[in-house]
């Protein structure tokens, strides 16, 4: 099993969502996650001082897949997310050693 | 003897519920600007001042503004006169044309408010008792006389009032002087007396709210017809010119500002439209009655403009005035004070007077700006000296709000709900 993790522009969240969704994924996670990477920040003004704004706002998402779909699936998000421009994310996926559901106690792929 | 109007009692009953708005206004206002880690107490600076003012207001304060002036030096009012609201707290006394107790209650909130404006100036790092005891202090030495000074005239309250207005003649019409240079040169000083915030000038202290700045603004516009228009203490033409110029000014003020921020950093911003909004108030405040309508956009935009470029002085002289107390109340309480000498109608030296209007408003400016400054600073002082004004380092870090006041601002789940350990204290 692996894990997919993510990091996109939160405007194409829904997007990407939707296109995990038409390839057979079932579930994932997402929060909001600041970072940065080589877009780096902009700066705002407040009564003239001016500040550096360092971490922009991305989405976080984490899928989890089994091995055999997992090429397909970080394909389907590194197509749909990107925009071409600097700043579209970055994803990796890791290894897994066990998943359990809470509710049935079901183990592994049966838990995805 | 005067008889009761119900007119003018009815709008003054407004105009004191519209000047205690201006108290959770500017707690919104100056809230939004500070940092997550410091909102509340923030907040609780106005709330706090509004309290303890009031109450020392009903006590001696009133009779200090407006108590006869002891030996008639227009110095201060006689505190044992009206001591308790002897003889006022009752439906039938009169001041002027209104109930006493009204025109005692929209007053005592002019006291409240002007010592909450200085707390700007100290944001996220002042004791919260600290503040409480400078606020009463401060208020009983240096408000009251200076409201005796500005606001007491002859036989209205007392038979012999305050210098500025009777002997100097300056022209103040609802605390150009009294509040804004007062609460201005005071910020000033307690910036210098509580040093600079932990980071200043090298971390991020941006506003953590935009929207609540605009929306204390907001309410301070609204509360501010009561501060201006109230200020005619009756319900007339006098009145009415105050409230047009109110807002006349308010929004040349906010066009100036705005312009001043496009042209320096290529932005204009929500900040610096609701600081224009403060901005234009403070500085009309004085002269709202004694102008005319383009009088008041001269006023406001200057004002707007001037306010806009004092912002950064803070960070070229190095002291730590958070929020701009000096650059908004400060310099906008001089321009409205002193643009009477030049705009007023039949005084100003553009309406055919000459320069001795002028020269009175001066006089009467830095009379208050220089006896606010040192007394505020030797008052802070003796507060840092005997109970400390300032949290610790750490407590600073941690963020106000939590270390003194043991509650968060925002909690936006459910996951840091944290405990109970105790229901009641009480049993």
């Amino acid at each position: 099993m692996k894990l997919i993790t993510a990091i996109i522009k939160p405007f194409k969240l829904e997007e990407v969502k939707n296109a995990l969704q038409s390839a057979g994924v079932t579930g994932m996670t997402v929060s909001e996650a600041s970072g940065f990477g080589r877009q780096g920040g902009h700066t705002e003004v407040y009564r003239g001082a001016e500040y550096t704004v360092d971490l922009i706002p991305k989405v976080r998402l984490e899928v989890l897949v089994s091995d055999n779909d997992a090429e397909s699936i970080v394909d389907v998000i590194v197509k749909v997310a990107s925009t071409g421009s600097i700043g579209d994310g970055k994803v990796w996926t890791s290894p897994v050693d066990q998943v359990i559901r809470v509710r049935t106690g079901e183990l592994g792929a049966e838990a995805i | 003897m005067d008889t009761l109007n119900s007119g003018d009692t009815a709008w003054m009953l407004i105009s004191t519920g519209l000047v205690v708005l201006m108290i959770p206004g500017l707690a919104l206002f100056y809230g939004g600007m500070v940092r997550v880690k410091s909102v509340l107490n923030m907040m609780m600076m106005s709330f706090g001042a509004l309290a303890i003012v009031f109450v020392l207001w009903i006590a001696f304060g009133f009779s200090m503004v407006f108590g006869e002036s002891v030996g008639g030096r227009g110095l201060i009012g006689d505190i044992g006169q009206f001591i308790f609201l002897k003889g006022l707290d009752n439906p039938s006394a009169l001041i002027g044309t209104i109930p006493a107790a009204v025109f005692i209650a929209f007053q005592g909130i002019f006291a409240a408010i002007t010592v909450a404006l200085i707390s700007g100036s100290i944001a996220d790092r002042a004791k919260f008792g600290a503040w409480m005891v400078f606020a009463g202090i401060w208020a009983t030495f240096v408000y009251f006389p200076v409201a005796h000074w500005v606001f007491a005239f002859d036989d209205f309250v007392a038979k012999t009032g305050g210098w500025i207005a009777n002997d100097l003649g300056a022209l103040d019409f609802a605390g150009g002087t009294a509040v804004h240079i007062n609460a201005g040169a005071a910020g000033l000083a307690l910036a210098f007396i509580l040093g600079k915030r932990v980071g200043f000038g090298k971390v991020p202290m941006r506003p953590h709210s935009l929207p609540l700045v605009m929306l204390g603004a907001a309410l301070l516009w609204f509360g501010w017809f009561g501060f201006n228009a109230g200020s005619a203490i009756a319900s007339n033409g006098t009145a009415g010119l105050a409230l047009l110029n109110t807002i006349g000014a308010t929004t040349a003020a906010v066009l100036a500002w705005l312009l001043v921020e496009k042209l320096r950093d290529g932005h204009a911003t929500s900040l610096g439209a609701a600081s224009g909004v403060v901005a234009g108030l403070v500085a009309i405040t004085p002269a709202c009655a004694f102008v005319g309508a383009s009088g008041a956009l001269l006023i406001g935009a200057i004002a707007g403009a001037l306010c806009a470029l004092s912002v950064g002085l803070k960070f070229m002289l190095g002291y730590d005035d958070s929020l701009d107390v000096v650059a908004v109340h400060l310099v906008g309480g001089i321009v409205g004070t002193i643009m009477i000498g030049f705009v007023g109608v039949d005084v100003g030296i553009f309406n055919g007077g000459g320069t001795e209007q002028l020269v009175k408003q001066i006089v009467g400016a830095a009379a208050v700006l220089v006896y606010s400054f040192v007394a505020t600073l030797i008052i802070g002082k003796i507060v840092d000296l005997t109970i400390g004004f300032r949290i610790t380092e750490n407590q600073e870090l941690t963020g106000i709000d939590i270390a003194i006041h043991a509650e968060p601002a925002y909690e936006l789940t459910d996951n840091s709900q944290g405990s109970i350990y105790e229901f009641s204290r009480g049993e």
